[in-house]
């Protein structure tokens, strides 16, 4: 299957910090992808140059199979590629229609059209199966923590987006509002959306995730299909970036000093 | 109350389980409404109660208050404190604040009174120099406020003292302009005839009864989320009885002197209805007037999602102080003159209270035109009614500055509440 989605060998450094180190990283049409590692190993980093809010220093960028020029997030916006932030950017004093299509409004000759976006944004709703809301007209200061991550979500999918990069999305939330989201983020990837999952928690990522890319001090240590894989396993490439014959070969740590 | 009115059918297609499309009955509105004010959304409701108390105080004290002659006055006073604080709420909403627009405004009346008098331009022209003088100061503070990302409050105060000096440069010290010119002059002297007045003020009533019903009618038919079609109904006669009420009130003649008669809406009011229909427009219906409300509420979400935040905050610096121009002129007009002191003093912070009062917040992200209009309405009534009481001028200092603290103790402690209540 080809790749929606694919990193080719990117390294990235800031000043004298070598963050990323040739990393492959790819993205299929209707699976999970998890991307693992501990605090510091490029993550976040990797996410923002998929963002296009970093530039590549060297490396591919593709987008369904074919090399792509990516200068900005409005770039990669137009690919179709969104990412929801762990700090979700919504207004609270907007409801959940104005956060939805904010910087996006549709209009008429007369001004908003509110009846097209309200529509719109049920429709949305009701195709990810959100039941959760009270109504779409109440403010999003009054909604909780995994209704929020919903609408984030769901203003991600609006615009008929391919890949959706979700930043975190259960980090804050209590067990019932993770399987809310959870639920959601399989519902992305079945519709056929390449979703990329970032997160600490192996539980999550181990139920919802069809592949694991692990990160260990900026090296890719490990692209494996979550099948494969044990709990202890993940938990090993991640803090040692190696697991029995998975993983690399030699600790970088030390063989780079 | 029953529920009466027949619930369109839903489409069934997005199946929200609880999504209530509208408050099923008046009833269930009052209790949405009572709800809201709990969790501290209180909107104009403590100002309008507010006026209502001050209006029972003063007509009590001081039989003259409540005369026509008086209440005309009232709106007179209250259009320049009520256009200033109209362009205070824009730079609000975004959580920022503008203490030059008072004598920003003082200057720009004196370039519009110099062109009128030592150029003789048209009055037209004259109004329009003073504005776009007014916009190129807001231009310049809004860029200073979002490029350099000085403190609003520094830039603004800077320009405080600075703008001082244009009147006092031009007119110099201890002198003033006076201009008579029929149409600026007149804004606050001259009514409109009755018959106009009584046209105007039907014709506003019935646009607004065919908007509601019209956008019911659209919002209802789609499933949409809409108001039940008896608060509707109340909304409409609310702002009938307010529009009639108040035309006849200044159509009927007021003159103390029975040898001559005054009756018309003085234009100053009409001049603020514009105001405040083109405004309230561009706040609701505009794709900026969002942007202004999401740039005050969270202004890196608006980023991400493509907005251009500075674009937005400088714009909301030259609406405010092109409209503290119109503010200026409108005090020229009730004084006949423009002097260096025009628009200083105490005029902003009044501005200031206005909007804060009618329910704007401090903290950005809420606000509304009709906000300026309220609190200007009841800032002016606090000065017309202590004036009549022949209080001493420190007396309207201290009152009007408790009522400011009380507002925006409001303020304050209902954003509290939301942020708690979560509403």
């Amino acid at each position: 299957m080809e790749p929606l989605l694919e990193l080719r060998g990117v390294n990235k450094s800031f000043g004298v910090v070598h963050v990323l180190h040739d990393v492959d990283f790819a993205v299929y049409p209707g699976q999970v992808t998890a991307l693992v590692g501990d605090n510091g190993a490029g993550k976040s980093t990797l996410v923002k140059i998929i963002a296009g809010i970093y530039g590549r220093d060297s490396g591919d960028y593709r987008f369904e199979g074919n090399e792509v020029e990516v200068h900005g997030p409005r770039d990669v916006a137009a690919l179709g590629v969104e990412v929801v932030y762990q700090d979700l950017a919504l207004c609270d004093n907007l409801d959940i229609v104005e956060n939805m299509f904010l910087g996006r409004e549709e209009t008429t000759r007369f001004g908003l059209d509110e009846v097209s976006m309200e529509t719109r944004a049920r429709e949305t709703l009701a195709s990810l199966s959100v039941r959760t809301v009270k109504s779409v007209r109440q403010s999003v200061a009054s909604l909780s923590g995994g209704q929020r991550q919903t609408v984030a979500i769901a203003k991600a999918v609006l615009w008929n987006s391919k890949v959706v990069l979700l930043d975190e999305p259960t980090a804050a939330l209590g067990v019932a509002q993770t399987r809310q989201v959870l639920d959601l983020v399989r519902r992305l990837a079945d519709r056929g959306l390449g979703v990329v999952l970032i997160s600490h928690n192996m539980g999550d990522v181990l139920e919802v995730a069809d592949r694991i890319t692990a990160l260990y001090l900026g090296r890719v240590a490990a692209d494996v299909s979550s099948k494969d894989v044990t709990h202890g396993q993940i938990v090993e490439l991640i803090t040692a970036g190696r697991s029995g014959d998975l993983g690399i070969a030699e600790n970088p740590a030390t063989a780079t000093v | 109350m029953t529920d009466t009115q027949s619930t369109p059918a839903a489409p069934v297609a997005s199946g929200f389980d609880n999504d209530n499309r509208q408050a099923g009955s008046i009833g269930d509105s009052a209790r949405d409404y009572v709800n809201r004010l709990r969790g501290g959304d209180m909107g104009s409701l403590p100002a309008i109660l507010g006026l209502v108390v001050l209006v029972v105080i003063f007509a009590s004290l001081n039989d003259r208050f409540l005369t026509t002659y008086n209440m005309a006055n009232l709106v007179v006073q209250a259009s320049a404190i009520i256009v200033l604080a109209m362009g205070i709420v824009f730079v609000l909403l975004l959580g920022e604040i503008d203490l030059s627009a008072g004598v920003a405004g003082g200057a720009c009346a004196t370039i519009t009174a110099l062109m009128l008098i030592d150029y003789d331009w048209p009055w037209w022209l004259a109004t329009l120099a003073g504005v776009a003088f007014g916009m190129v100061v807001g231009l310049v503070i809004g860029s200073l406020v979002s490029f350099l990302g000085i403190p609003s409050f520094v830039v603004t105060l800077a320009f405080f003292l600075g703008l001082q000096a244009v009147p006092l440069k031009l007119i110099g010290s201890g002198g003033s302009l006076r201009y008579n010119d029929p149409v600026l002059r007149g804004l606050s002297i001259k009514n409109v005839p009755v018959t106009a007045g009584w046209i105007a003020a039907v014709l506003i009533v019935l646009a607004f009864a065919a908007l509601s019903l019209w956008s019911y009618r659209s919002l209802s038919a789609k499933g949409l989320v809409h108001p039940p079609i008896g608060l509707v109904a109340i909304r409409i006669a609310v702002l009938a009885a307010i529009v009639l009420g108040l035309t006849a009130l200044l159509n009927a003649n007021r003159s103390p002197n029975p040898i001559f008669d005054i009756s018309g809406i003085p234009w100053a009011a009409p001049v603020v209805i514009a105001l405040l229909l083109f405004w309230t427009f561009i706040l609701t219906k505009t794709r900026f007037g969002r942007h202004l409300y999401a740039v005050g509420g969270n202004a890196e979400a608006a980023r991400r999602a493509g907005i251009n935040v500075r674009r937005v905050r400088i714009m909301a610096f030259v609406i405010c102080t092109g409209m503290a121009a119109l503010a200026g002129l409108l005090s020229a007009s009730y004084t006949g003159k423009v002097s260096p002191g025009s628009g200083g003093g105490n005029v902003l912070l009044y501005a200031v209270a206005a909007a804060v009062i009618g329910g704007t917040s401090l903290f950005g992200g809420r606000g509304r035109a009709l906000d300026a209009v309220i609190g200007g309405l009841v800032i002016a009534t606090i000065s017309n009614g202590l004036g009549l009481l022949n209080q001493a001028a420190y007396i309207n200092f201290v009152v009007t500055g408790g009522v400011l603290l009380l507002a925006a103790s409001v303020d304050a402690i209902s954003r509290r509440r939301r942020s708690s209540a979560g509403v």
